[in-house]
């Protein structure tokens, strides 16, 4: 087959023409945009930067920026940890080893929006009653305040996530050449040693996919956002997603919510990019 | 002594897993509940399983209707994303050029756009063409899978010989007779990957279909547990049980393919 084929393009072709319809022509579309006084309907007039401006200025936006990028980091760090020890616990020698990875992965099939649901459940109401039984006052009235929303979300996602992650460090701990760990361990090597000269530096490569995996997916966080705090108290726990969303199909501004829109994208892939290349180099080092 | 280390590991990842599956213990004791059960005590068992609160969310829900959308927009999204992808990642594959490598290229870097970015001129555009309907959503997803999905098939793509291609050429056979009858089939456990990637993403959807579908009877299990929830804030019985409901198909999905699935997620994320 050659590029002139007619086949070829024949071949390419749908795909050609979903993703040039669906990305390509409105983020070309959205980035002019982002340039004027667009209302949805009409362009209106051309306003240079000032929408990029504004925006910089928008203590709403600025806030949510901030909240996700907490929110991402503790995330981040915290389903890495569970990830990894999940997938310590089951690839050792163990009957259940099965039975627990299907259990710590079911959360991932269910979507974010009926996790957050069931988890609104469990803060507003189990908790609360629990709670009261014990005389703990901290446990009542969850996701009421900025600091108790955020730890919702981060245990939410934590849940969620930490299997998905698991199952990526399982794949590579299963494909550690065993007879390197046993070697280490007729040297004499103990098991916190064996664990950081040997299965650290050969895992990391499952770093490199699991940090880029929770940092996109917890970055760009819509669904149980919207369905456990829905951004409240005050917007307090909004996120980045949810501001653009709602500037957009709330307030009607359309050129501005696009502006932030392509910041949002600015901001993803730098931080993709960034985190890719930063891994990479270390591995190399190890 | 590794013995009873092992003991340890165990009765700490039963204990892990316990605590992994209480959400969905509490969901499900509760989802059997009077309202004012559910306000006296939310963590025994309840006193009756009554089905009450489950006849009444499916009715709200118009469960099968909506069962049946999504079941709709998955599959054929699914199928016409796994068709389309391998086709377009055996184009790539065998036809080495430039302008392969850019196209390549093209499909895999729209990974890094997020949602929100085309989400605004995307919706305005389809309404345009009056095409915010299930026609218009199952087209956004087979652009959005896409990349994920060719790059997929163009890696599994590379370690097909070439030499299957020509040998099936010399028989007589043409380009179309070629990638279905002799390529296609070797690629099925890359297949399963892609279309169990993509089974997930789409059936658990709710941003999109929000933005897209807008007349009643076509929402997907997402968008109506969303509007169902809205509804039933204060009455957590028949949350619970509508809840129970929207998660039972993906617990049945589970049961019979854990295997592939577990399989799939882990080969889709580390090639």
């Amino acid at each position: 087959m050659r590029t002139r084929d007619l086949s070829y393009w024949l071949f390419l072709a749908p795909v050609l023409l979903a993703l040039a319809l669906v990305v390509v022509v409105p983020m070309l579309l959205g980035l002019f945009y982002s340039f004027t006084a667009w209302n949805g309907i009409q362009t209106g007039e051309f306003v240079g930067f000032q929408n990029y401006l504004n925006l910089f200025k928008d203590e709403r936006f600025l806030d949510s920026l901030w909240f996700t990028t907490k929110f991402s980091v503790v995330s981040v760090i915290l389903i890495n940890f569970i990830g990894l020890s999940l997938a310590l616990i089951v690839t050792s020698k163990i009957k259940t080893s099965s039975l627990l990875r299907t259990t710590f992965f079911m959360p991932n099939l269910i979507g974010g929006l009926i996790l957050g649901f069931i988890w609104q459940f469990i803060f507003l109401k189990v908790f609360a009653s629990v709670g009261e039984a014990v005389g703990m006052e901290s446990l009542q009235a969850w996701l009421s305040t900025t600091e108790t929303g955020f730890w919702g979300l981060v245990i939410l996602m934590s849940w969620q996530m930490a299997g998905y992650i698991m199952v990526i460090y399982i794949a590579y701990l299963e494909g550690l050449p065993k007879e390197l760990i046993e070697a280490a361990e007729i040297d004499g090597a103990s098991t916190p040693q064996r664990f950081r000269y040997i299965i650290f530096p050969l895992v990391a490569p499952a770093f490199t996919v699991s940090m880029f995996l929770t940092l996109s997916n917890t970055f760009k966080l819509y669904d149980q956002n919207l369905s456990l705090t829905a951004g409240g108290p005050y917007n307090s726990t909004e996120m980045v997603a949810m501001e653009i969303f709602k500037t957009a199909f709330v307030q009607n501004a359309f050129a501005y919510a696009q502006a932030k829109a392509i910041i949002f994208f600015i901001i993803v892939a730098v931080i993709s990019l960034v985190q890719v290349y930063i891994n990479k180099r270390r591995e190399v080092e190890m | 002594m590794r013995n009873r280390w092992n003991i340890k590991v165990e009765v700490l990842g039963i204990a892990l897993a316990i605590l992994w599956l209480l959400p969905f213990y509490l969901m499900f004791v509760n989802s059997f509940k009077s309202k004012k059960e559910i306000f006296l005590d939310t963590t025994s068992p309840p006193e009756a399983w009554s089905f009450d609160n489950y006849i009444t969310a499916f009715q709200e829900l118009d469960f099968l209707t909506t069962l049946f959308n999504s079941l709709l927009i998955t599959v054929v999204s699914v199928v016409l994303i796994v068709l389309f992808s391998a086709m377009a990642a055996y184009a790539l594959s065998r036809a080495k050029s430039k302008m392969s490598t850019f196209l390549f290229f093209l499909f895999v870097s729209a990974m890094l756009i997020p949602f929100q970015s085309v989400m605004i001129p995307l919706v305005t555009v389809f309404g345009q063409f009056d095409m915010l309907n299930r026609g218009g959503l199952i087209f956004m997803y087979i652009g959005f899978g896409a990349s994920l999905s060719i790059f997929l098939y163009h890696g599994a793509l590379n370690n097909v010989p070439k030499s299957l291609d020509e040998a099936a050429k010399i028989d007589g056979a043409n380009r179309w007779q070629v990638f279905w009858h002799i390529i296609f089939p070797i690629l099925k456990p890359i297949t399963v990957t892609v279309a169990i990637l993509n089974i997930i993403w789409i059936w658990n959807d709710y941003l999109l279909p929000s933005l897209v579908i807008n007349t009643t009877g076509s929402e997907t299990i997402p968008l109506k547990m969303f509007f169902f929830f809205g509804e039933y804030t204060k009455q957590w019985h028949l949350a619970l049980a509508g809840l129970t409901l929207a998660i039972i198909p993906v617990i049945i999905f589970y049961f019979f393919a854990q295997r592939s699935i577990i399989k799939g997620v882990s080969d889709g994320a580390v090639k």
